[in-house]
C-alpha cells in the first residue's frame, strides 16, 4: 500500500471517533430495545456488526418482538434502509470509473448516514482509505454499543434504562428535522407521519390492529406515494 | 418461535443488497421522477412513524416522552449534532421522571 494511502486512514480514523462516540450511545439504547426481542449480547453484537444501520435494526427488532414472518422482516429491512439506496447511488456517481470492484463491495458494506456525509463532504473523486480509517472506530463502537446495551439494560435500573432509550429516537429526529427548515414540503410530510402514525395505532379500524412493523410498512408505502404524486420532485437529491 | 440468527441473517443481507446494488450496477442517475421522488421521501416518512408514538412506550412516563420529543425536536431544528440531540433527549426524560415518578 502506498504511504499517501496510510495518511488517508488517519485522517479519517479521527473524524471516526466523534462518530464512534455518537454511535455508542445510540447502539446502546437500540441495545435495551433488543433485550425486548430476547436477544443475547452476541446475537446484538453480530447484528449490528453486520447491518450498520439504526433505523433499520430497530425495525428488524421490531419485527422480532412481535415473532412475525421472515417475509415481514424482508419487507420491513427494505423500508427502513431505503435512504440507503438513494446514498449508494449517490455515492456511485462519486466513483472513479476504473475504481476496484472490490472497493465498491466494501465502502457499500457501511453506507450509514454519518459515514456517507464525511466521505461524500470530501473533495474530488471518492478515495476509499479516509473512509476504511472512520469506518474502524464507527463500526466497533457500533457493535459494542449494542452487545453492552443488551447486558447493562438487564441490571440497570429501569429510570436508566427509561431514559436511555430514547436515544435513538433523538438520533432519528436529529436526521428528519434539519431538512424541514429548507424544505417545507418536508415538515408537512414529518406533521402527516406523525399524525397518522398516532391514530393508526391507537383508533384506526384495521390499521390498529396490524404489528408495528406492518402498520409502518403500509403506512410508508401510502404517504411517500402521494407525496410524490403531489410533489414531483426534478432536482437531485 | 421463530430462529432469531436467521432473522440476523436476512437483516443483513436485505440490509447490504441495498446499500450493495447502486454501487455495482448504476453507471447513470436515476431518471424516473416518481421513483426518485418516492426514494427521497420515503426516509422521512418511515423515520417519522417509527419515532412517534413509539417514543411515549419507550418512557416509564410518557408525561416524560412527550417532553422530551418536544425539546428533541426543537434541538434539531437548532441544528444540535446528533449525538446531542440523542442526549438531551436522555437527560429531559431522566429529569422529568425523577420530579413525576
Amino acid at each position: 500500500m502506498i504511504k499517501s494511502n496510510w495518511k488517508l486512514i488517519k485522517e479519517g480514523l479521527i473524524d471516526g471517533v466523534p462518530i464512534g462516540l455518537g454511535y455508542f450511545a445510540v447502539a446502546f439504547s437500540l441495545g435495551i430495545l433488543a433485550t425486548k426481542a430476547n436477544l443475547t449480547a452476541l446475537q446484538g453484537f453480530v447484528a449490528s456488526l453486520l447491518c450498520n444501520a439504526s433505523a433499520g435494526e430497530y425495525a428488524g427488532f421490531l419485527v422480532i418482538i412481535s415473532n412475525a414472518s421472515y417475509l415481514q422482516m424482508i419487507i420491513m429491512t427494505l423500508v427502513a434502509n431505503m435512504r440507503y439506496l438513494l446514498m449508494s447511488a449517490s455515492l456511485s456517481q462519486r466513483c472513479d470509473k476504473d475504481l476496484n470492484i472490490k472497493h465498491r463491495l466494501i465502502l457499500s458494506f457501511y453506507i450509514t448516514d454519518e459515514l456517507f456525509g464525511i466521505t461524500i463532504a470530501r473533495k474530488g473523486k471518492l478515495n476509499p482509505y479516509y473512509t476504511y480509517g472512520a469506518i474502524l472506530p464507527a463500526t466497533l463502537m457500533w457493535s459494542l454499543g449494542t452487545a453492552i446495551g443488551i447486558i447493562a439494560g438487564e441490571v440497570l435500573p429501569t429510570r436508566i434504562v427509561s431514559a436511555l432509550s430514547v436515544a435513538l429516537y433523538g438520533m432519528f429526529l436529529a436526521i428528519i428535522i434539519p431538512p424541514c427548515k429548507e424544505d417545507k414540503r418536508i415538515l408537512c410530510l414529518i406533521i402527516t407521519s406523525f399524525t397518522l402514525s398516532f391514530l393508526g395505532s391507537y383508533y384506526l379500524p384495521y390499521l390498529k390492529d396490524l404489528s408495528n412493523g406492518t402498520r409502518t410498512i403500509i403506512l410508508t408505502i401510502i404517504i411517500a406515494s402521494i407525496a410524490s404524486i403531489i410533489w414531483p420532485r426534478r432536482e437531485d437529491a | 418461535m421463530h430462529n432469531p440468527w436467521i432473522y440476523i441473517l436476512i437483516m443483513a443481507t436485505v440490509t447490504y443488497v441495498i446499500r450493495v446494488l447502486p454501487m455495482i450496477l448504476l453507471r447513470k442517475p436515476i431518471n424516473n421522477i416518481f421513483i426518485k421522488s418516492f426514494l427521497y421521501y420515503v426516509p422521512y416518512v418511515t423515520l417519522a412513524i417509527m419515532t412517534f408514538p413509539a417514543i411515549i412506550e419507550a418512557c416509564e412516563s410518557s408525561v416524560a416522552a412527550y417532553i422530551s420529543l418536544i425539546v428533541g425536536i426543537i434541538a434539531a431544528y437548532k441544528k444540535v449534532s446528533l449525538i446531542g440531540v440523542a442526549s438531551i433527549c436522555c437527560l429531559v426524560v431522566l429529569f422529568v421522571e425523577s420530579i413525576v415518578l
